[in-house]
């Protein structure tokens, strides 16, 4: 007999079963989890969802209360915020990743935008606050907001695209190189294709977590009743035309702070109204990231590996 | 490891204590025109010196080695030549360094048209993830190479012999093909720029030994119109291919020196150093 099992043996043979499914039953918690949030907000929220409900202003009573002026808000908001941290933080992660020296200067850089990365959001708001509400006088308005957003994802796309440009191995960039291509050549025809995919991911990764951002929002005062939405430009208060610079100067809420001030409001019927909000956002954000899946796909096509 | 220690200072007391042959008798002039003469040349990483003092010319239109033990140097002298070393932080030259006359490590001296015209094969094939044809026309079309592309693309693989094994599938992926045809895919890709020097950074210590003697007669070949220079731990190599060979070493601080260098049968029927001859006999190394 020389295939049976001894004791030593059938113990590590069941820490290992015990093992498999202690991992399995931590995987389970967080499905289940957010299962149960899931069912909840749909079950109180699927109700109020119409398409008035996507097209209507709020209203202080809850059945009337609509989202509109909330999805432009996030739409302009998050679009500009895009557009000024895709550019820069992709750009900001190329120099320090592909042409910086090694160096001191280089590290304390470094150090500072992992920092930044970790810096609570409210802090974000308050900078905001200060700088581009009261310093640069821009009020409390759609510009005002993105470029807080824009401070606040900043860091994150730098990092995770700079993530993506080191896993690019080193001998396509010699290779490249080796062959008489500058160094804009070959960032441009070698390493960014191959970069592309993961810096896309963790660009709309980032955005989609800044989508769902409060605090910052609050702190630089977004309203909570917008009884007008930036969308339609024609007919806002604070400017006439899209020459006024609307809807950039035009005062907005977003998303979040809208299914927040629903929230907060002692009436049942308006915790179904939030709770269809939170449908809406969560429907936004998986959009997005499917958006992030899609991109990554084609990108991923055009590099043979 | 004690049996070990003693090899060691065993080989280290023979080395040192063996007279040295002034160095016009270790380092032959070549006959022939030289492209890149390499004059009392250093370099160093940071505060380590990688080479001290190397003298040895490049002849045109042959096939030169450079041999010797791990981290004596070879490498780095090899990616001199072509400044790929500059990537490396800390990295600086002393001495001369000329390609046709002209210093390689002159202010005014523009990087990318040296990588032009000396092409490098590494030791890894290291084919972009793409297609054949976008690996080859990449160099090209970065230098702004004018003339029909997909003739270009044809005479390098032919080049390299590799044309007929990939004419049907030149738009499926580099890192499809087998090791060997990768490494003759990166060779075609250098000959694409219309280099004139290629160094091969130990081009086939990644292959098997079939896929190694096409590559070697393919050298062979290029050497007609090319000049070749080749990093190789393979001293049977050396010998198969090279018209000339340099024998390197590292010294006790760990500096890479230039032993001997002369014509490739020279070098391995009659080393005049005595390192040169325990290396190529297997005694160390």
């Amino acid at each position: 007999m020389i295939l049976t099992s001894s004791n030593r043996q059938m113990t590590r043979a069941w820490i290992s079963r015990a093992f498999t499914g202690g991992t399995f039953l931590c995987t389970l918690a967080g499905v289940a989890a957010l299962s149960v949030l899931l069912y909840q907000v749909l079950d109180e929220g699927v109700t109020r969802l119409s398409v008035d409900f996507l097209t209507t202003l709020p209203s202080r009573f809850a059945d009337r209360a609509g989202f509109e002026p909330a999805i432009w808000g996030s739409v302009w908001v998050m679009g500009i915020t895009a557009l000024l941290t895709i550019p820069i933080g992709m750009g900001a992660a190329i120099y320090l990743e592909l042409y910086a020296a090694k160096n001191w200067l280089t590290r304390f850089i470094q150090i500072n935008i992992a920092n930044l990365a970790g810096v609570p959001s409210i802090i974000y708001g308050i900078l905001g606050l200060a700088l581009f509400v009261r310093a640069m006088e821009l009020q409390r308005s759609v510009l005002a907001g993105a470029l807080t957003m824009a401070l606040l994802v900043l860091p994150i796309v730098i990092i995770v695209s700079q993530e993506a440009l080191r896993a690019v191995p080193s001998s396509l960039r010699d290779g490249a190189l080796a062959l008489g291509a500058t160094r804009w050549q070959t960032i441009r025809g070698q390493i960014l294709p191959v970069a592309m995919p993961g810096m896309l991911t963790g660009v709309i990764l980032a955005l989609s977590r800044a989508i769902g951002e409060t605090a910052p929002l609050i702190m630089i005062g977004a309203f909570q009743y917008v009884p007008f939405s930036p969308g339609g430009v024609t007919d806002l208060p604070d400017c006439a035309s899209w020459a006024d610079g609307c809807p950039l100067k035009s005062r907005f809420t977003v998303m979040p702070v809208q299914i927040y001030s629903w929230a907060a409001r002692p009436q049942e019927a308006f915790q179904q109204t939030a709770a269809a909000g939170i449908i809406v956002l969560l429907a936004v954000l998986l959009s997005l990231n499917s958006v992030a899946i899609v991109l990554r796909n084609r990108y991923q096509r055009k590099v043979r590996w | 490891m004690v049996v070990d220690n003693i090899a060691r200072t065993q080989t280290e007391r023979d080395l040192t204590s063996i007279p040295t042959i002034p160095q016009s008798e270790r380092i032959a002039p070549i006959s022939g025109a030289a492209v890149v003469d390499v004059q009392d040349f250093s370099a160093y990483y940071g505060a380590f010196r990688a080479l001290d003092g190397v003298s040895m010319q490049i002849a045109e239109k042959k096939i030169t080695a450079l041999i010797g033990p791990s981290g004596c140097g070879k490498s780095t002298l090899l990616r001199c030549i072509n400044r790929m070393n500059d990537l490396v932080d800390g990295f600086r030259a002393e001495g001369r360094l000329t390609y046709h006359g002209q210093d390689l490590y002159d202010k005014g001296v523009d990087v990318v048209e040296v990588r032009r015209r000396i092409g490098m094969v590494f030791q890894k094939p290291n084919p972009f993830p793409k297609s054949i044809y976008e690996n080859i026309a990449f160099g090209p079309k970065v230098n702004g190479i004018k003339g029909n592309m997909a003739e270009i693309v044809e005479h390098a693989l032919r080049q390299a012999a590799l044309w007929d094994e990939v004419k049907d599938k030149l738009q499926q992926s580099g890192l499809a093909l087998s090791g060997g045809q990768q490494q003759r895919l990166c060779i075609a890709r250098a000959l694409a720029v219309q280099p004139d020097v290629i160094l091969m950074d130990e081009p086939c210590s990644a292959l098997d030994p079939i896929a190694t003697l096409k590559i070697e007669d393919l050298m062979r070949e290029l050497a007609k119109e090319y000049t070749i220079v080749i990093v190789t731990h393979n001293m049977q190599q050396a010998a198969r291919v090279a018209d000339y060979t340099a024998f390197l070493m590292m010294r006790q601080d760990r500096a890479g020196e230039l032993v001997e260098f002369r014509d490739t049968d020279a070098l391995f029927t009659r080393p005049r150093d005595k390192r040169t001859e325990d290396y190529i006999t297997g005694r160390f190394g």
